[in-house]
């Protein structure tokens, strides 16, 4: 895809970040629901965005894509400043649903061309070259064998796969999911983890909100932590996992309030030592058969 | 030449009733999308007030109505967006009102016992002139245009706004679009099936399309199939058997609905027993994940063990080996012999 011919042509050193929030805050209605958050995704990184419910996580990834308001600070996209962001398609959205609408049927191929829509005129029609790229981003995501499928026939996370590639067939700069691996059984959490692996592989800029993050062990380079609308951890996966230990065992000896971060969601009470390890149950059998 | 076409008024009808046969369901499969199938019901009933103007001023009365149907498409998507619970009392406010009022002037004006009221409510077609004809012609060119030209967009807004909305597509200006086009949809149906028709003509073929179709677009050829054989059927049956026009081509839009989805149910039923599950199967196969894969008609399967997997929904079903039955031409032949 032309996402990585533009990682490896250019020198990463020296070019913009994907992303870089300073200070920046978004809400509704005027109204602030995030403080000053200062994040920088570099190009070709994978960063997963953590936080409980209410932490603002959302609110910033949504005000990425215009879908909350931009209220103060500064936003850049590619060393665009996100109100002057011309090309939408730029950031692939990849958002948080169970299900595709299913009021009428359509097909995977349809549903993954609409991806395409904004980067063109109306008048102008899909080219030859468009329609590769679909069936492209359908391979992508292992579905290749199902593009004249009705969605509507498919498990959720093969729907979920068909919104992925929906996002990667405008071929965006930058990937921004929203719980890609929320809600879905563990075998498809394999596919979608593979998925996902296989994107990084191919230097592909990611944002990803989650919950889960053992489902994305060995794929993430970076993690954040949002919490009451500001970021309160940034580090690697590493670094976070010390980070938790050290918070447990504060908690564990009675000094919990020493810590400004806590524990908010069951998930993250999970032992440090699983982000780490290469090898767990995520790790099934599709990777292997996949190299 | 059948006894039907020799009268100038039956040829008149039937080429308007192929035009709303088409237009209606082509609208249509965005309302039914958006889960809004109710709404061509509610701007129905503005047009008449707009009629009711027309009625008023002697003037034309489609002008008229074609205003106040636009007018009404417009203000339904801004009540909308502001997405308050007042919004679906304004919208009741709106929709009866108008049909009140248009029942009030055009009473009003033309006496109590007036045909002009039950022509616009339950159509009139036997009176389209020639002169209605061409303007119906051109308005049904123009929205068959531009659904045409915006097909795709109006799909992805309606499907998913969020996304549409994210990847900078103008969403509030598709879902006005879309409202203007059923509005004009309402006005050139009103003299075919009746102000207060109009609504199954744009959601039962395409109710009945989608037991039929894979595809958004297959749906889309289907629904206009079956509107314009339920139109153009209807207004023939009305004049053989003397019955009103735009009931009758409703009573036959449900009629080929429900044949329809018997068929469809009797296939599936008759079809279950030769369907036969893989096991319990926690792995997915796709490019490159180690079995074989086999093209197979229109599908690919996948060589697990000592027989074959088929991709079907969420699950897998058990396929036949090729090679065991040779003589066997039709793919959908072979899927359904069991070893």
């Amino acid at each position: 895809m032309r996402v990585t011919a533009v990682h490896q042509d250019s020198p990463l050193r020296g070019a913009p970040p994907a992303i870089r929030l300073d200070h920046a805050s978004f809400g509704y209605g005027g109204r602030p629901f995030t403080e000053g958050v200062n994040l920088s995704v570099a190009q070709g990184e994978v960063v997963a965005l953590l936080g409980p419910n209410g932490s603002g996580k959302s609110t910033t990834v949504r005000g990425l894509l215009g879908l909350t308001d931009h209220i103060a600070g500064s936003v850049e996209v590619l060393g665009t400043p996100l109100q002057d962001l011309a090309d939408r398609s730029r950031l692939g959205y990849v958002p948080q649903r169970h299900t595709l609408s299913s009021s009428v049927r359509s097909t995977v191929r349809e549903v993954i061309a609409t991806g395409q829509l904004a980067s063109r005129p109306w008048w102008r029609r899909a080219t030859a070259a468009d329609r590769a790229t679909v069936t492209e981003a359908a391979d992508t995501v292992g579905l290749a064998d199902r593009l004249d499928s009705d969605v509507a026939t498919l498990s959720g996370g093969q729907q979920r796969r068909v919104l992925i590639a929906r996002a990667l067939a405008s071929r965006p700069d930058v990937l921004i999911m929203d719980e890609p691996t929320a809600g879905v059984d563990a075998a498809n959490q394999v596919v979608l983890a593979t998925v996902l692996r296989r994107l990084a592989a191919l230097g592909v800029t990611m944002l990803v909100v989650t919950h889960e993050l053992a489902a994305l062990r060995g794929i993430v380079d970076r993690i954040v932590e949002m919490d009451a609308g500001h970021v309160s951890f940034d580090g690697t996966p590493r670094q976070y996992a010390e980070h938790r230990a050290a918070v447990s065992r504060a908690a564990d000896a009675g000094h919990h309030h020493h810590y400004d971060v806590h524990h908010h969601d069951d998930e993250h009470d999970e032992p440090s030592g699983v982000l780490l390890s290469g090898a767990g149950p995520m790790d099934g059998p599709v990777e292997d058969g996949e190299s | 030449m059948p006894e039907i076409l020799s009268y100038d008024f039956m040829r008149n009808a039937l080429l308007a009733a192929l035009l709303v046969g088409a237009v209606a369901p082509l609208v249509g499969i965005f309302l039914v999308q958006r889960r809004l199938s109710l709404i061509g019901d509610g701007l129905g009933h503005v047009a008449l007030a707009g009629v009711a103007v027309g009625v008023l001023l002697d003037n034309q009365p489609i002008i008229t109505a074609l205003i106040a149907a636009v007018f009404a498409g417009v203000a339904i998507e801004l009540i909308r967006v502001r997405g308050r619970t007042s919004g679906d009392i304004a919208l009741a406010v709106m929709f009866y009102g108008g049909i009140a009022a248009g029942v009030v002037i055009i009473n009003r004006v033309d006496g109590s016992q007036s045909s002009n009221l039950t022509s616009y409510l339950f159509g009139a077609i036997t009176t389209t002139s020639t002169g209605d004809l061409i303007v119906f012609g051109v308005l049904s060119a123009v929205i068959i245009g531009v659904t045409l030209a915006l097909r795709h967009r109006l799909f992805l807004a309606a499907g998913d706004e969020e996304y549409a909305r994210a990847s900078g597509l103008p969403v509030m200006a598709l879902n006005i679009t879309l409202s203007v086009l059923t509005a004009v949809t309402v006005v050139v149906s009103m003299r075919v099936v009746g102000l207060l028709l109009i609504s199954a003509l744009m959601i039962v073929p395409n109710a009945a399309s989608q037991q039929v179709a894979r595809s958004f677009r297959s749906a889309t050829l289907w629904a206009v199939l079956f509107g314009m054989l339920s139109a153009v059927g209807g207004v023939v049956t009305s004049f053989y058997a003397d019955t009103a026009a735009g009931g009758t081509i409703v009573l036959l839009a449900i009629a080929i609905f429900l044949l329809v989805a018997a068929v469809a149910a009797l296939v599936t039923v008759a079809t279950a027993h030769r369907h036969r599950v893989s096991e319990r199967h926690p792995h997915e196969h796709g490019p490159g994940c180690g079995h074989e894969a086999v093209p197979h008609g229109d599908h690919v399967d996948y060589v697990h063990g000592s027989h074959l997997h088929a991709p079907h929904g969420g699950h897998y079903d058990e396929h036949a080996d090729h090679a065991t039955y040779p003589g066997a031409t039709d793919p959908s032949d072979q899927e359904h012999v069991t070893r």
